[in-house]
C-alpha cells in the first residue's frame, strides 16, 4: 500500500496524526485518526452518516478544535494553539454541502470578498480572475446574479469558484453533491474531475462511490472513529479487508449507488 | 428562458374559462368589501352622531375654528419633535448597533465589554422612560457642573438616547443571532477574521432582517420625543396643551394627534418600499 507515499520524501500537504475529537462528554467522533494526503492527489472519505467525515474536514480547517493529536499543513503543525488560524484558513479552500453562499451579495461579490479583503488584491484584478473562473465553470453570465436566482448546481459551482479564487493549497469538499438533484450532480462532479486534472490537492467527503472510485487516488473508510481501511480504490472497493467495509459497500451497492 | 417570438401561442379554452372565473371572483370580492365597508362606516357614523352628547363633543373636540387657531402653534412644536427624532434616531441606531456588537464579541478579553453592554441593556430597558427623563433633566443641572448644559431639550434627548439605545441594541442582537452559523463558518473558511466576518457577512444580513422592528422603535421614539416637554420645552403636544388650558377646548389635542399619525404613515410606507426593493433585487419571484 504505497499510494500516499508516492514520492518518498515529499511532504504531505495535509497530515493527521492520531487526531481525537469529541463533542460534549458523550459523543466521540474521531478516536484516533491518522492520514496523509500527498500533493496533487485526491482523497475520498467514505463511511456512514455520522462516521466523522465532515468533522474531520472541519478540524482540518480549524473550524473545530481537536482534543488530541496533531494536524500538519505542508509539514507545519496547525493545531498548535499559537497558530494563526486565519492564516491557515487562507491556504485552505472549503466547499460546503449547503453551498453557504452569502445571500446578500452577488455571485461576483461572493467570489471577490476574500481576495479583496483578506489577500488585498485590487478590485479589478480580483474581478478579472473571478470572471475567468466563472467562465471556465460555465457560469459566465451569472456574475451579477444573486445566489437565490441560481439553480442548486449553479450555486455549488459558484461556491467552488469562491473557494478557488484565493488559489488554495488544499481544497476540502464536504458532500458537495448531497443537496443536488441527480441531474445536477454530474455538472458539479465534472468540475472536480477537471480540478484533479489541473493537479489540485483535494479531500472530499462523499457518498458518491462511483465517483470516488473514478477520481480518488486514495479511499479512506471511516468507521468507529478510526480510518478502518485505507488504500487505492481498487483495493478498498475490489478487495476490502474488513468485514465492516464489506458490509458498508454491499449496502451501498444494494442502494444502487456503485 | 426567453419566450420564443416565432411561436404563435393561442390561449386554450381552459385558460380563457379560468381567467373569466378569476375576474368574476375578483369583481365579487370587491363588491362585498365595498358594501361591508359602507355598512360598517355608516353604522359607526350614525352611532356617534346620534349619541346624546354629540353636539357638545363636536364643539369641544372637532371645532374647525380652534383647529385653525391651534394649527400654527402645533406645527411649530412639531418642528422640535422632528429635530429631536432625527438627531436621537441617528444616535440610537449607532449606539444600539455598537452595544449589540459588543454583546456578541467572543473571547475572554472582551468579558468586561460584554458584561458592561449586558448590564446597560438590562438597566435601561427596565427603567421607566419618564423616570429616566426626570432624573436626567432635573438631576444633571442640580449637579451644577460647569460646562454641562442645562437645556432640557438636549438633556431630554440624551435620556431618550439612553433608553432607546438599549431597546434597539436588543433588536440588532436578535438579528445577528438569526444569521445561520454556517454563514460565519463560510466566512471564516475564506480566511476572513472574526471582525471582517461580522462586518461583511453577518451584519449586512442581520440589519436587513430587523428593519421592520427597528421602524417600530423609531415610530415609538418619534412619539416619545414629546416627553421632553416635562422640562419646559414646547413640543407639538405641549403647544396643544397650552391652548387647551386657556380655552377649555380639546380640538388642539386632536390636531396634534392627527399630525403625528400623518408623520408616521409615510415613514412606514417608505420602509416597506425599501425592504420590498431589497428583496426583489435578490430573491427569485414567486407568489407564496
Amino acid at each position: 500500500m504505497t499510494i500516499t507515499e508516492t514520492a518518498p520524501g515529499a511532504t504531505p500537504v495535509l497530515r493527521l496524526d492520531s487526531v481525537r475529537k469529541t463533542f460534549g462528554r458523550d459523543t466521540l467522533v474521531l478516536r484516533d485518526v491518522s492520514l496523509d494526503v500527498a500533493p496533487h492527489t485526491v482523497t475520498a472519505l467514505i463511511g456512514t452518516s455520522g462516521s466523522g467525515k465532515s468533522t474531520l474536514l472541519r478540524c482540518a480547517n480549524l473550524l473545530e478544535d481537536i482534543d488530541d493529536g496533531a494536524i500538519f499543513l505542508d509539514g507545519e503543525e496547525i493545531t498548535d494553539p499559537r497558530t494563526d488560524a486565519d492564516a491557515v484558513r487562507r491556504r485552505i479552500g472549503v466547499v460546503f454541502q449547503a453551498y453557504n453562499l452569502f445571500p446578500h451579495m452577488s455571485v461576483l461579490d461572493n467570489i471577490t470578498l476574500a481576495p479583496r479583503r483578506v489577500h488585498g488584491v485590487a478590485k479589478k484584478e480580483a474581478e478579472a480572475r473571478a470572471r475567468e473562473l466563472l467562465e471556465r465553470l460555465g457560469l459566465g453570465g451569472k456574475a451579477g446574479d444573486y445566489p437565490d436566482r441560481l439553480s442548486g448546481g449553479q450555486q455549488q459551482r459558484a461556491a467552488i469558484v469562491r473557494a478557488l479564487a484565493v488559489r488554495p493549497r488544499l481544497l476540502l469538499l464536504d458532500e458537495i453533491t448531497a443537496a443536488l438533484d441527480p441531474e445536477l450532480v454530474g455538472e458539479v462532479l465534472g468540475v472536480v474531475r477537471d480540478l484533479k486534472e489541473e493537479g489540485m490537492t483535494m479531500i472530499l467527503a462523499t457518498h458518491e462511490m462511483g465517483f470516488a472510485r473514478d477520481v480518488a487516488d486514495q479511499i479512506c473508510f471511516l468507521d468507529g472513529g478510526v480510518v478502518l481501511e485505507r488504500g487505492t480504490p481498487a483495493d478498498v472497493f475490489g478487495d476490502p479487508r474488513h468485514e465492516r467495509t464489506r458490509r458498508f459497500l454491499s449496502r451501498i451497492t444494494e442502494a444502487g449507488r456503485l | 428562458m426567453t419566450l420564443d417570438k416565432q411561436e404563435l401561442y393561442v390561449p386554450s379554452a381552459r385558460r380563457i374559462e379560468r381567467e373569466r372565473y378569476r375576474r368574476a371572483r375578483t369583481r365579487r370580492a370587491t363588491a362585498i368589501a365595498a358594501t361591508s365597508t359602507l355598512v360598517v362606516g355608516a353604522a359607526l357614523f350614525l352611532g356617534v352622531v346620534n349619541s346624546p352628547g354629540w353636539q357638545r363633543t363636536r364643539e369641544t373636540f372637532f371645532s374647525a375654528e380652534y383647529a385653525r387657531k391651534a394649527f400654527p402653534d402645533v406645527m411649530q412644536g412639531l418642528w422640535l419633535n422632528l429635530r429631536l427624532l432625527v438627531v436621537c434616531g441617528a444616535l440610537v441606531l449607532v449606539f444600539g448597533l455598537l452595544i449589540a456588537v459588543a454583546r456578541t464579541l467572543r473571547g475572554p478579553v472582551f468579558f468586561p465589554v460584554r458584561a458592561l453592554a449586558a448590564a446597560y441593556t438590562d438597566f435601561f430597558r427596565g427603567l421607566p422612560l419618564i423616570i429616566n427623563l426626570l432624573v436626567v433633566i432635573f438631576g444633571v443641572p442640580a449637579l451644577r457642573l460647569s460646562g454641562v448644559t442645562t437645556d432640557p431639550v438636549i438633556l431630554g434627548g440624551a435620556a431618550l438616547v439612553l433608553t432607546y439605545s438599549a431597546y434597539v441594541a436588543e433588536v440588532f442582537r436578535a438579528g445577528i443571532e438569526t444569521v445561520h452559523p454556517s454563514q460565519r463558518a463560510a466566512a471564516r473558511s475564506l480566511g476572513l477574521s472574526s471582525g471582517q466576518a461580522l462586518r461583511y457577512v453577518i451584519l449586512p444580513q442581520a440589519v436587513r432582517r430587523v428593519v421592520p422592528p427597528l421602524l417600530n422603535d423609531l415610530v415609538s421614539l418619534q412619539k416619545d420625543t414629546g416627553l421632553v416637554s416635562i422640562g419646559g420645552a414646547i413640543d407639538a403636544v405641549y403647544a396643544a396643551q397650552i391652548i387647551v388650558g386657556k380655552d377649555f377646548n380639546f380640538t388642539p389635542y386632536v390636531v396634534a394627534g392627527l399630525v403625528f399619525v400623518a408623520l408616521t404613515i409615510p415613514m412606514t410606507r417608505f420602509t416597506d418600499w425599501v425592504t420590498a426593493r431589497m428583496d426583489r433585487e435578490r430573491a427569485q419571484g414567486g407568489t407564496v
